[in-house]
C-alpha cells in the first residue's frame, strides 16, 4: 500500500491538549466566581479564599494527572 | 527545497550535541560520588534544605526581641501565616496545635520547590515522585490519625462515608466517598506536587534547549529566533517561582482541610 501521510512519534502531546481542555474551563469558572462573588461582597473575599485555592487544586489535579500519564505511557 | 533542507539539518544537530527534545531520563541524575551512587543532586538538596530551615529558625528564635530583627520578622511571619491563616481559619480553634507541623510542611516544601529555580541548583527533588509521596503520606496519616483517636475507628468511618442522603443512593455514595477520601486524596496530593515541578522544569528545559537548538540553526533568519525562546525561559522561569508558592500552599491549605474534616462533627 503507498503511503500518503505518516505520523511518527508519540501522540501524548495532543492527547495532553484535549485532556487539558476541561480543567482549563473549570479553573476559569473557579476565579470567575471568585471575582463575582467578591465584587458582590467584598468583606467575604478573605473568606473564600481558601476554598477557591482548594477548589483550584482539585480541578487542576486533572491537567496534571494528564501530564503524568502522558509520559507514564507514552 | 532550501527551507527542508534546513529543517532537517537543525534536527540533526539537536540530536548530536543536546539532549533535545528533554525526556524523563534528564531527571535521572548520576551519582555524585562513583562509590555511593544513591548520593545524587537530589539527597544533598533533601539535606540542604532540613539544614537551612532548622538553622534559619533556630537563629532566627535564638535571641527573641521586642522588636523583631529582619530575621525574626520573617521566621514569625511564615509562622505566624501557618498558625492564623492556615491552621486556624481553616480546622479552627483546636488547630492551633497542627501549626508546628503546618509550618514545617509548608517551609520544606517551598524551599526544595524554589530550588527549581535558583541559578546553579535548577531542579527541585519534588520533581522526583518519590519526595511528594512521603510528604503525603505524612499529611494521610496524619488526618487519618486524628479523626480515629477523636471518634475512634467505627464512628470516623461512618462519618467520613455516610453522608446525611436517603437510604437508596448510599450504596452508589459510600464507594464514591471511600475512594475520594482513602485513595484520591493522598494520590492527587502527592501527583500534583510532583506533576507541578516536574512540568515547570520541562518547560524550562523545552525553551533553554530550544533556543540553544534555534541557534544552532544553518539559517540565519532563524537564529534571532532563539532569543525569543530565551526570553520566554526567562519569564516562565517567574512564573515557576510563582508555582512554587503556590504549590507550597495549596498542599498545606489540602492538609489543613483533611484534617479538619477528620476532626468535624458530622456532615
Amino acid at each position: 500500500m503507498e503511503l500518503l501521510a505518516q505520523v511518527e512519534g508519540s501522540l501524548s502531546a495532543v492527547g495532553y491538549g484535549l485532556a487539558a481542555i476541561g480543567p482549563g474551563i473549570g479553573v476559569g469558572i473557579i476565579f470567575a466566581s471568585y471575582i463575582q462573588s467578591t465584587a458582590r461582597q467584598p468583606e467575604s473575599a478573605r473568606l473564600t479564599q481558601p476554598f477557591v485555592w482548594v477548589g483550584f487544586a482539585v480541578v487542576e489535579a486533572l491537567a496534571l494527572l494528564g501530564i503524568a500519564f502522558g509520559f507514564v505511557f507514552g | 527545497m532550501g527551507g527542508d533542507a534546513v529543517v532537517a539539518e537543525t534536527v540533526v544537530l539537536a540530536q548530536d550535541d543536546l539532549p533535545f527534545p528533554p525526556s524523563v531520563e534528564d531527571f535521572y541524575l548520576p551519582g555524585l560520588f562513583g562509590a555511593y551512587p544513591w548520593i545524587t543532586k537530589f539527597t544533598l538538596l533533601v539535606w540542604l534544605a532540613v539544614a537551612a530551615i532548622i538553622i534559619f529558625f533556630l537563629v532566627a528564635y535564638r535571641k527573641p526581641k521586642l522588636v523583631p530583627t529582619f530575621g525574626q520578622w520573617i521566621a514569625e511571619s511564615i509562622y505566624g501565616f501557618a498558625r492564623k491563616n492556615i491552621a486556624e481559619d481553616l480546622i479552627g480553634h483546636e488547630g492551633v496545635r497542627f501549626a508546628p507541623y503546618l509550618a514545617s510542611l509548608f517551609c520544606f516544601i517551598l524551599l526544595t520547590n524554589l530550588f527549581g529555580i535558583i541559578p546553579f541548583i535548577q531542579i527541585s527533588p519534588n520533581s522526583h515522585i518519590a519526595f511528594p509521596i512521603v510528604l503525603a503520606v505524612i499529611s494521610y496519616v496524619l488526618f487519618n490519625y486524628v479523626g480515629i483517636r477523636r471518634y475512634g475507628f467505627a464512628r470516623y468511618m461512618k462519618n467520613s462515608l455516610i453522608l446525611p442522603a436517603p437510604f437508596f443512593v448510599q450504596p452508589i455514595l459510600i464507594p464514591i466517598e471511600f475512594v475520594s477520601t482513602f485513595l484520591i486524596r493522598p494520590f492527587t496530593l502527592a501527583v500534583r506536587l510532583f506533576a507541578n515541578m516536574f512540568a515547570g522544569h520541562v518547560i524550562l528545559l523545552v525553551f533553554t534547549l530550544g533556543g540553544v537548538v534555534l541557534f544552532n540553526a544553518d539559517s540565519i533568519f532563524v537564529k534571532p529566533i532563539s532569543l525569543v525562546s530565551w526570553a520566554m525561559a526567562i519569564a516562565l522561569t517567574f512564573l515557576e517561582a510563582l508555582v512554587a508558592i503556590l504549590q507550597a500552599y495549596v498542599f498545606v491549605v489540602l492538609t489543613a482541610s483533611y484534617v479538619s474534616g477528620a476532626l468535624a462533627e458530622e456532615h
